[in-house]
Formats: C-alpha cells, sequence, structure tokens
C-alpha cells in the first residue's frame, strides 16, 4: 500500500515522499517500512512501542494512535509530524 | 553509499544514512596539522580545524542540518571514527557514526534503547542520549552512552549497537537516586561524565544531573554513590547520600584518583581514597561565586584547572555574571583563582557555556575553547592569558570535543 513520508523522514526513503510497504496492521506496516529502510520504525515509535508523540499517522485520512489498527491493501497512510520548528 | 570500513579496526557496517546536499556537508578537515574542534548545536554539527600554530581555524559543515546534537566526539583510540548524538524536535533519538572523519555517516542499527516493559509495567523511554564516552583503551570498540532520563548503554560495536547497562539501569534504587521523573530539569535530566579509570576498565563513574555522581567498580554491574561533602542547597536535607546536582565532573589522566567536579552548588575537588568533595570554589571572588557548567584540566599539571563562572544568584539567570564574560584558572588545585578576560567582551555578553561545551586541547602552551548558547567559539591557545573568537553566528551550542586527527 501507499505510505506518505513526512519531510524529516525523507533521508531514509532517498528523499521519496511515497513508497510502498504492506502489512495487515500499523504494526507489520512499520515492520516491513523499517525492513525497506533501516531504522526508520524507531524514530516514530518508541522502545515501549508507542507512536511518539508529536508523530500522526493516518490510515485513509483517520489519525491511529495504536499499532494494532487493521489494514486493508488499498488504504493510503499518511505518516505526519506535528508542525513546530524554530 | 557504502559504510566506509578501515582497514585498522573491523567495524560492523551500519545501515548507511544518505545525506541530502541541502542539509548536509560532508566534513573537509584537509591533512588537520592543528587540532580540531567537534561542534555539537541545536540545529547540527560543524567542525573547526587549526593550523599548526592554531591561528588560523576553518569551519566546516554542517552536518545533519536542523537536528538537535548533543554530543559529538571521536574515537581516541583510532582518531577516524566519529559518533553523534542527535534527535529532533519530532522524531526520537539516535546515534550516528562516521567512519571516515565525517565525510559519510551511518546510523546504529540499534540506538540506545530501554528494553520493553512486560505487559502491566510501566515503561521507559530514552528521551535523548546527552553523553558519549569512548571506552578504555584495551577495549577498542567499547563505548558508554548517557541519557535522559539517566541512564547507561554500552556499545561493543564502535557504536553500532548499544545494551542497557542493567547493573545501573535496572539498580533496585534507580527510580530512587534519578527522582523517577518527578524533578526533571527543564531541559531534561542528563547522564553525563562517564569517566573510565585508566587504570582499570572495570572502574567506571558517572554523573547524573540532577541525581549525583556514581562510582562502580565492576564494570557496572553495581554502582554506589560517591557524594559525600558535596552540597544540595535545594533539597530539604543539604547532605543527602545522592540527589546532588553535578554538571560536570573531571578525571585527571596523570592522577586518575584525583576528581574535579563543577556541580550547581560548588566547584569541588575529591582525593578518591579520601572519599570527600572538598569545596574548593569558597576560593572565588564572592562576587563571581562558583556556579558553572564546566571544567576542564590541564592534562599535564594536576593543579591546574579552569571554569567558567555562571550567574548562580537566582536559578534562571546562569549567564556570565554581570554579563562580563571571564574564565578562572587555578594553578594551586583550588587554593586560588585568577580571573582570564583578556580578550573577552568587556560588557553586555550575556551568553551560557554549557556543561559539554568547553575543552582543552594537549598542546603546549595548551589551548582551552568554549562555545557559547549565543553560537561563537573562543580559543585561547596561551591557557587562558588571552582569548579570540574564532566561530560566530553558529546556533546554540551545546558541546565542543577536541581531536588531534594526526595529519
Amino acid at each position: 500500500m501507499k505510505v506518505s513520508i513526512p519531510q524529516p523522514l525523507r533521508s531514509y526513503t532517498g528523499e521519496d515522499t511515497d513508497v510502498e510497504a504492506d502489512g495487515a496492521t500499523v504494526e507489520e506496516l512499520l515492520a516491513d517500512l523499517d525492513r525497506r529502510y533501516p531504522g526508520i520504525r524507531f524514530r516514530m515509535v518508541d522502545e515501549q512501542d508507542s507512536i511518539r508523540k508529536h508523530m500522526k499517522i493516518f490510515v485513509n485520512r483517520v489519525p491511529v494512535r495504536t499499532l494494532d489498527t487493521a489494514l486493508e491493501p488499498s488504504d493510503h497512510v499518511q505518516i505526519l509530524q506535528a508542525l513546530s520548528g524554530g | 553509499m557504502a559504510d566506509p570500513q578501515s582497514p585498522e579496526s573491523p567495524e560492523p557496517a551500519g545501515e548507511s544514512h544518505p545525506l541530502d546536499p541541502r542539509r548536509h556537508h560532508p566534513l573537509e578537515l584537509g591533512a588537520a596539522e592543528g587540532p580540531v574542534l567537534f561542534v555539537g548545536t541545536r540545529k547540527g554539527s560543524w567542525a573547526l580545524s587549526a593550523d599548526r600554530e592554531r591561528k588560523n581555524w576553518k569551519l566546516t559543515g554542517p552536518v545533519f542540518l536542523g537536528h538537535i546534537v548533543n554530543h559529538v566526539v571521536v574515537d581516541p583510540r583510532d582518531r577516524h571514527t566519529i559518533l553523534m548524538a542527535v534527535r529532533t524536535g519530532h522524531l526520537g533519538p539516535t546515534i550516528f557514526r562516521s567512519t571516515d572523519l565525517g565525510k559519510s555517516w551511518s546510523e546504529a542499527s540499534r540506538p540506545p534503547a530501554f528494553e520493553k516493559a512486560a505487559p502491566g509495567e510501566e515503561g521507559r523511554v530514552v528521551e535523548f542520549t546527552s553523553w558519549l564516552s569512548p571506552g578504555h583503551a584495551s577495549e577498542p570498540g567499547v563505548w558508554y552512552a548517557g541519557t535522559s532520563p539517566q541512564a547507561l548503554f554500552r556499545s561493543e560495536d564502535h557504536g553500532a549497537s548499544w545494551e542497557s547497562v542493567s547493573g545501573f539501569n535496572d539498580h533496585p534504587m534507580w527510580r530512587t537516586w534519578t527522582g523517577d521523573g518527578t524533578d526533571d530539569t527543564p531541559d531534561g535530566p542528563m547522564t553525563h561524565s562517564v569517566l573510565i579509570d585508566p587504570r582499570d576498565s572495570n572502574h567506571i563513574y558517572l554523573g547524573m544531573s540532577g541525581g549525583g555522581f556514581f562510582e562502580s567498580v565492576d564494570k557496572g554491574a553495581d554502582w554506589k554513590p560517591l557524594n559525600k561533602g558535596s552540597v544540595a542547597d535545594f533539597a530539604p536535607d543539604p547532605n543527602p547520600e545522592f540527589g546532588q546536582d553535578p554538571h560536570r565532573v573531571a578525571l585527571h589522566p596523570m592522577d586518575p584518583d584525583l576528581l574535579y567536579q563543577q556541580n550547581h552548588c560548588g566547584i569541588y575537588r575529591m582525593h578518591r581514597p579520601d572519599g570527600i568533595w572538598d569545596r574548593i570554589g569558597d576560593n572565588m571572588p564572592p562576587d563571581v561565586g562558583d556556579v558553572g557548567f564546566s571544567i576542564v584540566l590541564h592534562p599535564r599539571d594536576p593543579q591546574t584547572v579552569w571554569v567558567f563562572p555562571m550567574d548562580g544568584t537566582d536559578v534562571w539567570p546562569r549567564t556570565s555574571p554581570g554579563g562580563k564574560p571571564a574564565v578562572y584558572r587555578t594553578r594551586d588545585g583550588g587554593q586560588s583563582w585568577e580571573r582570564q578576560d583578556r580578550g573577552l567582551p568587556a560588557s553586555q555578553a550575556w551568553y551560557t557555556v554549557k556543561r559539554q561545551a568547553m575543552t582543552g586541547d594537549s598542546r603546549d602552551p595548551l589551548g582551552i575553547y568554549f562555545g557559547t548558547t549565543s553560537g561563537e567559539i573562543w580559543a585561547s591557545t596561551d591557557e587562558g592569558e588571552s582569548w579570540a573568537r574564532i566561530a560566530e553566528h553558529l546556533p546554540h551550542v551545546y558541546s565542543l570535543e577536541i581531536a588531534e586527527l594526526g595529519g
């Protein structure tokens, strides 16, 4: 399925904005992303398997907060960061 | 991009981390006939390389522009491996590694992280790595990392993967020693000053700000507080067994039983066999005081020490006292101190020098360097007698480390 990557994580994807990854749950999807782009998962998800507080994951434009959320192959996953800087 | 391998060090190849040329510039250190300063800032990392006379300094970088770089350290055992403790405001913390002196970088395959908690138990999360220490000379490839919240991690593969030092992180007293997150400082509690006794790789110290100074004699399997004599004037008991706020501790390389400490509550010295901190900051001028963050030792003279006092009249200023920055030097082990400010701004300079933002080289005469929260780097190549600004307009400086690359 299509996964949209935010700018701070594109150094892992070779600057690609949208990538492909597979999984029946968000957890499986992130594991697949980490296989394809090693290190990317830990920047989004901490060692207790919580999505880091400034990261947001949307499935078909609906926010999810737990990794056990089910996915369909046709889903569009968007990973976003909180807007801040400076 | 392949992770470059050195023929001298059989390091594991980490995952390469492509550098976007818009935000990352390979460090260009050239022949580096003089010392090289590695600068960690709130917005990335730079390096300053000197000519043989240390008169001209060349700035190179940035590397990882936009990332919070807490510490950048060159491995003195091989002089080509660099570890960098990094996070951003959004992403989790990690360690980047270079084995070609900053031309290319790879990411640790397992950055410092706590074990996953058992179901029903409260899990701990590393917020950032605050400190990096190369291990003992007899243990090439070993590094230690101190984190926020206060915890210790160890790598045995040149920083490619990290394991929890369970003897500290899972010690029955850990939550009590570290304050359990209930007394965090605004920038987060930090582990720092991970010191390895050059005579014994099993003998390790660490500092916690706050929490106190601790010692292990069994390579981290067990730990004991080592704070007798150091004050915690902010606590209900001003002389507790632990809970002090050491800002930086240094061990003298010629006399490893001699420790110096810049604490939230003064400047101290300890002869380890005695086990008692002696407040040598009481000999500082009263109108300046002995609050500060950093401390630098003369590697060839155990009695010579530099500090950079901060305004300690209240909790919050922590800027140069009176807006008049100065380094103070003792040459008699803290019995007396002399002000060294020639070349520094005479007034209206309100910067702060953080705990890891002051260092010294090993040349003769010794060079002393500090970085400021206003993005300036200052250097003295005459042991503090005079100062010159060698860089400005950088972001808020968190750390300065110096290396001799032997070019």
